[in-house]
């Protein structure tokens, strides 16, 4: 698996990479929240927040293939619930608004975590006085995030490998020793990393 | 069940984001108490674990696929507090790593997975396997608590989206609490079956009940009932109360009401209204039958997982010769 399927262009290069991170975190944040209350009666005028989301994204260097791509792959949870929405009174009007909103408030996201490296981010929220316990936890989730991925993935791989036909009964069970052994190795590995820990000062 | 921006509006999100603030500030702040140093990475290996875990697809019936939650795995095995650090973690990485969850709804999806879904559903496992000894009770409590927690998030979540005006709460209801019915049987079947293999295999990686909640498991559980009874009550009591439908009175009571003025006229509102009322004695029977069905399924799951001559006792497991 590649590394780096979640953010991939979060560490290249740009006009908009180069900005400070918690400059972005808080233009994302005004962003959204403008979207958010943007009245309905303006629908059209949304045009003017998207227009700048959309000089940002060419400004980033992002090929559009790939934002594209991501706004699809997050687009149907959005459609199902706006679907739901038809059957209120008015409901064509609403559903309109929530897509265009949740669209938007997407891609600024989707920008976000792709020009901005987590450890950056995470230093933004540290220096906004974040509990200490969060953060390390959520460095340490960054980092090994992509290798147990990755193990899983092999322990899948291996599985197939070695079987034909899963029948549907055992595909469960199957499924629940791969995620129990990836438990078991997750904890070991924890193990390792608090004694790495340790030997290098942590407190 | 990750809710995205654009659904809820500014009185739910800051509502849900004070009170998700709340939960992980006592979390961390019980684990910054109670938690050993060397646990502590395990916290972040643990969320790396859940998404993980969650990348791993399995077929559901009808061509779809789903995948674990695992917020009570996660609450089992390293007990409530820590499983709302884990949880949350893994909401915002989500949140600001692939837009999975908004920024704005980051405090409602933590309120509903790590507080309802997995407090909620720690709760159930804490009582039920009180009640049934032994590694069959654990498994007993597990499968039936990750079904629990699976609806009881969905029903805060269908709230939040009702009480934001998005989608009426006759309709949210019953399509979210009836998709995740099902889901919750599949998240309790494998829930069950990680742990009895952990227990076989691994049983010192699971925590006993009795040491996570520490002398005072009741003072936690009171801590976190008080939070997750104040969302619910902020967000689902209003449509569960005996007005006609609860939106309706909401929005008449706090002066809004203009603001939903209807451009296309419904057809057949009294119909709706009407049916309601009968509708819900039907949905709460359904659901009372449901849940006792899915206890009884639990209970054949656990049986034939753990059968009657089993050793009692888990953390210490007869030595094999």
């Amino acid at each position: 698996m590649q590394p780096d399927f979640l953010d991939r262009h979060s560490r290249s290069d740009s006009v908009i990479h180069r900005l400070p991170a918690a400059g972005k975190l808080a233009a994302a944040l005004a962003l959204v929240v403008v979207v958010l209350l943007w009245p309905a009666r303006y629908l059209p005028l949304m045009a003017v927040p998207a227009g700048l989301l959309l000089l940002a994204a060419g400004l980033s260097r992002i090929p559009p293939s790939f934002l594209l791509r991501r706004l699809l792959l997050l687009e149907p949870l959005v459609l199902g619930v706006a679907l739901l929405a038809v059957f209120q009174p008015g409901g064509w009007r609403l559903m309109l608004l929530l897509v265009v909103r949740c669209t938007l408030c997407l891609l600024t996201m989707i920008l976000l975590s792709n020009t901005t490296p987590f450890a950056d981010l995470l230093r933004v929220l540290k220096a906004l006085r974040v509990p200490g316990l969060l953060i390390t936890t959520l460095m340490l989730m960054y980092r090994y995030l992509f290798v147990l991925a990755d193990e899983a993935q092999r322990m899948r791989r291996a599985r197939m490998s070695r079987t034909f036909v899963v029948k549907r009964g055992r595909q469960w069970k199957v499924l629940a020793t791969v995620v129990s052994q990836l438990f078991v190795r997750a904890s070991e590995r924890a193990e390792r990393v608090y004694s790495a820990m340790c030997a290098r000062g942590w407190q | 069940m990750h809710i995205p921006d654009g659904f809820l509006d500014a009185k739910t999100a800051v509502a849900t984001g004070a009170l998700a603030a709340a939960g992980l500030g006592i979390a961390l702040r019980q684990a910054r108490r109670h938690l050993p140093a060397r646990r502590v990475p395990l916290l972040g290996l643990s969320a790396a674990f859940v998404f993980a875990a969650q990348m791993l697809n399995f077929p559901v019936a009808g061509g779809t696929s789903g995948h674990l939650i695992g917020a009570v795995l996660t609450a089992v095995l390293l007990g409530p507090s820590a499983a709302v650090i884990v949880i949350s973690a893994v909401l915002i990485v989500q949140c600001l790593m692939f837009a999975d969850g908004g920024l704005s709804a980051l405090g409602a999806n933590i309120f509903n997975m790590a507080l309802v879904g997995g407090v909620g559903g720690w709760a159930v496992y804490y009582l039920v396997s009180r009640a049934f000894k032994g590694l069959f009770g654990r498994v007993l409590a597990a499968a039936f608590a990750s079904w629990c927690s699976t609806v009881m998030a969905s029903v805060a979540c269908a709230g939040e989206l009702a009480a934001s005006g998005v989608v009426r709460w006759s309709v949210v209801l019953p399509t979210m609490a009836g998709v995740h019915m099902l889901i919750g049987l599949g998240e309790g079947l494998i829930t069950a079956l990680v742990l009895t293999g952990l227990s076989r295999t691994r049983p010192e990686l699971i925590l006993e009940p009795a040491q996570v909640a520490g002398a005072r498991p009741y003072g936690l559980v009171a801590v976190y009932g008080v939070l997750v009874a104040l969302g619910l009550a902020l967000f689902v009591s209003p449509f569960a109360s005996q007005s006609p439908d609860g939106l309706d009175k909401t929005a008449e009571e706090l002066g809004f009401d203009a603001k939903a003025r209807v451009t296309v006229p419904a057809p057949m509102p009294e119909y709706t209204i009407q049916r309601f009322s009968g509708a819900r004695v039907g949905t709460s029977i359904a659901g009372a039958v449901g849940t006792i069905a899915v206890f009884g399924l639990c209970w054949g799951l656990a049986r034939a997982l753990v059968p009657k001559g089993q050793p009692k006792d888990v953390a210490a497991p007869a030595p094999r010769q």
